[in-house]
């Protein structure tokens, strides 16, 4: 029955707040792979070179259509038998910064198809390199339409990486269940846990809002 | 494929042209848009391409700045082929590292301004010669800062162009292009998304260039008036081909073709 115990859950605090140092760690490490190497897939599959788009496209289709919980044990568990032996804080960072880096690759795209062509035609005329016109011109263009999707995934890692307790990280979840384990108590680990996802996820939500209308507002786009 | 060794490596002689186009032909498919062109714009000249839409009028600049590739025929500027290059003594498609230095010399104003919306007019200015030209960033800013007041848009050097009026983008785009140091410009219907009330503000800036700088120029227009004021020549194109060209005062006032007369009086009806 309902046998909420304020004292038990004042005692396990603590150990709930250092473990959601490392959740956020694990969020913010992985967002930052995935930012980069999901630009990365983006630009890749626009180049000229067929066999280059045609496995960045196909890699990033296969990485979206399997679990992250299977990719996480792929990394952790078969990834040793060809000789790579990673931490689980490794392997977590790598799972999980790879496929958050499919699906960002799928916002710049979009971002990037939205630049419009006439974009290119001035970069051609002031006959920038091709470098030049996607990294001062063409980017920075697709970022802006790019930033509230890219915030829904900020939040969707935050949100996946109790999926990295399954191999031994100490994030939030792992150590939730480490108490249920030793106290039979999971009504309090739990029910804090949930608690302290919502705190997060929904003022991070919000300032992504205000930094989107802040980078508009900075670029002269609204 | 074309035989190409009936072009020459380069023009050599007294009086090469800045542009010439050598039986320049485009196609699309099986629609060809310019056929077997042949113009030459020489030093200074100020050339208005006038005609309907989907005369190819727009194509002619197009390829100028190496934004079209061409079918057959060499597109010369200065004297050096811009689409091709030698190889071995005989012309073959340029690559792009070739391009990037041939289309050096030409500068290109768009309809629809195409300004970098993410930077202020004066960084657009400054995008091209700190970035491509190598130059330091006092000069840079320098020399946009005397282009912005020349199209009298110094004032809003720091504004982005969402708070800049059709006008006063295509201004900037201009001193845009003028950063450059252009041999030859094009301006592609720089009026035709303009307001009609802030078209004036542009004109002037153009018939400015004409009257005191000895630029090269190729526009393509919809504004007759403005044609025959600052042109030294007007070409009209129909269908692929310069159906007539002249100076302003016989193309407008005397045109010896059929369908020149036609395109004329229907343009003049419509005003």
């Amino acid at each position: 029955m309902f046998d909420w115990r304020w004292d038990f859950a004042w005692e396990i605090l603590p150990r709930l707040l250092m473990a959601t140092v490392n959740t956020l760690i694990a969020a913010g490490a992985g967002y930052a792979i995935a930012l980069v190497l999901g630009l990365v897939f983006a630009l890749a599959q626009r180049t000229p070179y067929r066999p280059v788009t045609f496995v960045v496209r196909e890699s990033v289709e296969f990485i979206r259509s399997t679990p992250l919980v299977l990719q996480i044990f792929f990394v952790f568990f078969v990834a040793p038998q060809f000789g790579i032996r990673l931490s689980p804080w490794a392997s977590g960072m790598i799972a999980i910064g790879l496929h958050y880096a499919a699906y960002l690759s799928e916002v710049y795209r979009g971002g990037l198809e939205s630049v419009p062509k006439g974009q290119w035609e001035a970069c051609t005329a002031l006959n920038l390199t091709p470098m030049q016109s996607y990294f001062r011109i063409i980017v920075p263009q697709a970022l802006p339409p790019s930033i509230p999707g890219m915030g829904n995934y900020l939040v969707g890692i935050f949100k996946d990486t109790p999926m990295l307790s399954v191999i031994g990280v100490a994030e939030l979840m792992h150590t939730a269940n480490a108490i249920g384990a030793q106290s039979y108590r999971f009504l309090e680990p739990y029910t804090m846990v949930g608690v302290i996802f919502l705190l997060i996820s929904l003022p991070t939500a919000w300032l992504i809002r205000i930094f989107d209308a802040w980078v508009r507002n900075k670029m002269g786009m609204n | 494929m074309e035989d190409l060794s009936k072009y020459p490596l380069q023009l050599d002689g007294n009086d090469v042209p800045v542009v010439r186009f050598m039986n320049v032909t485009k196609s699309y498919g099986s629609l060809t848009v310019l056929d077997q062109l042949d113009l030459d714009v020489t030093e200074g000249e100020m050339v208005s391409v006038i005609g309907p839409s989907g005369s190819g009028k727009t194509t002619v600049l197009r390829m100028l700045m190496t934004l079209e590739t061409i079918n057959s025929g060499v597109i010369y500027v200065d004297g050096q082929p811009l689409t091709h290059m030698e190889k071995k003594g005989v012309l073959v498609p340029a690559d792009q590292k070739y391009l990037r230095k041939a289309r050096a010399k030409i500068g290109m104003c768009f309809q629809h301004f195409n300004l970098f919306p993410h930077m202020t007019a004066l960084q657009n200015c400054m995008e091209g010669p700190v970035q491509v030209l190598g130059m330091s960033k006092k000069q840079a800013q320098e020399r946009s800062e005397e282009l912005l007041s020349l199209v009298g848009m110094i004032e809003k050097k720091d504004q982005h162009p969402s708070r800049l009026s059709g006008g006063q983008q295509q201004r900037v785009a201009i001193a845009r292009a003028l950063a450059m140091r252009p041999k030859v410009m094009l301006f592609d219907e720089v009026t035709s998304a303009l307001d009609p009330e802030v078209i004036g503000e542009v004109t002037n800036v153009i018939r400015n260039l004409v009257n005191e700088h000895n630029l090269t120029m190729l526009m393509v227009t919809h504004q007759m008036g403005f044609a025959r004021d600052i042109s030294d020549r007007v070409c009209f194109f129909f269908a692929g081909k310069i159906e007539e060209q002249g100076k302003p005062a016989d193309l407008f006032g005397n045109p010896q073709r059929e369908r020149t007369r036609q395109f004329l009086s229907a343009v003049k009806e419509a005003d």
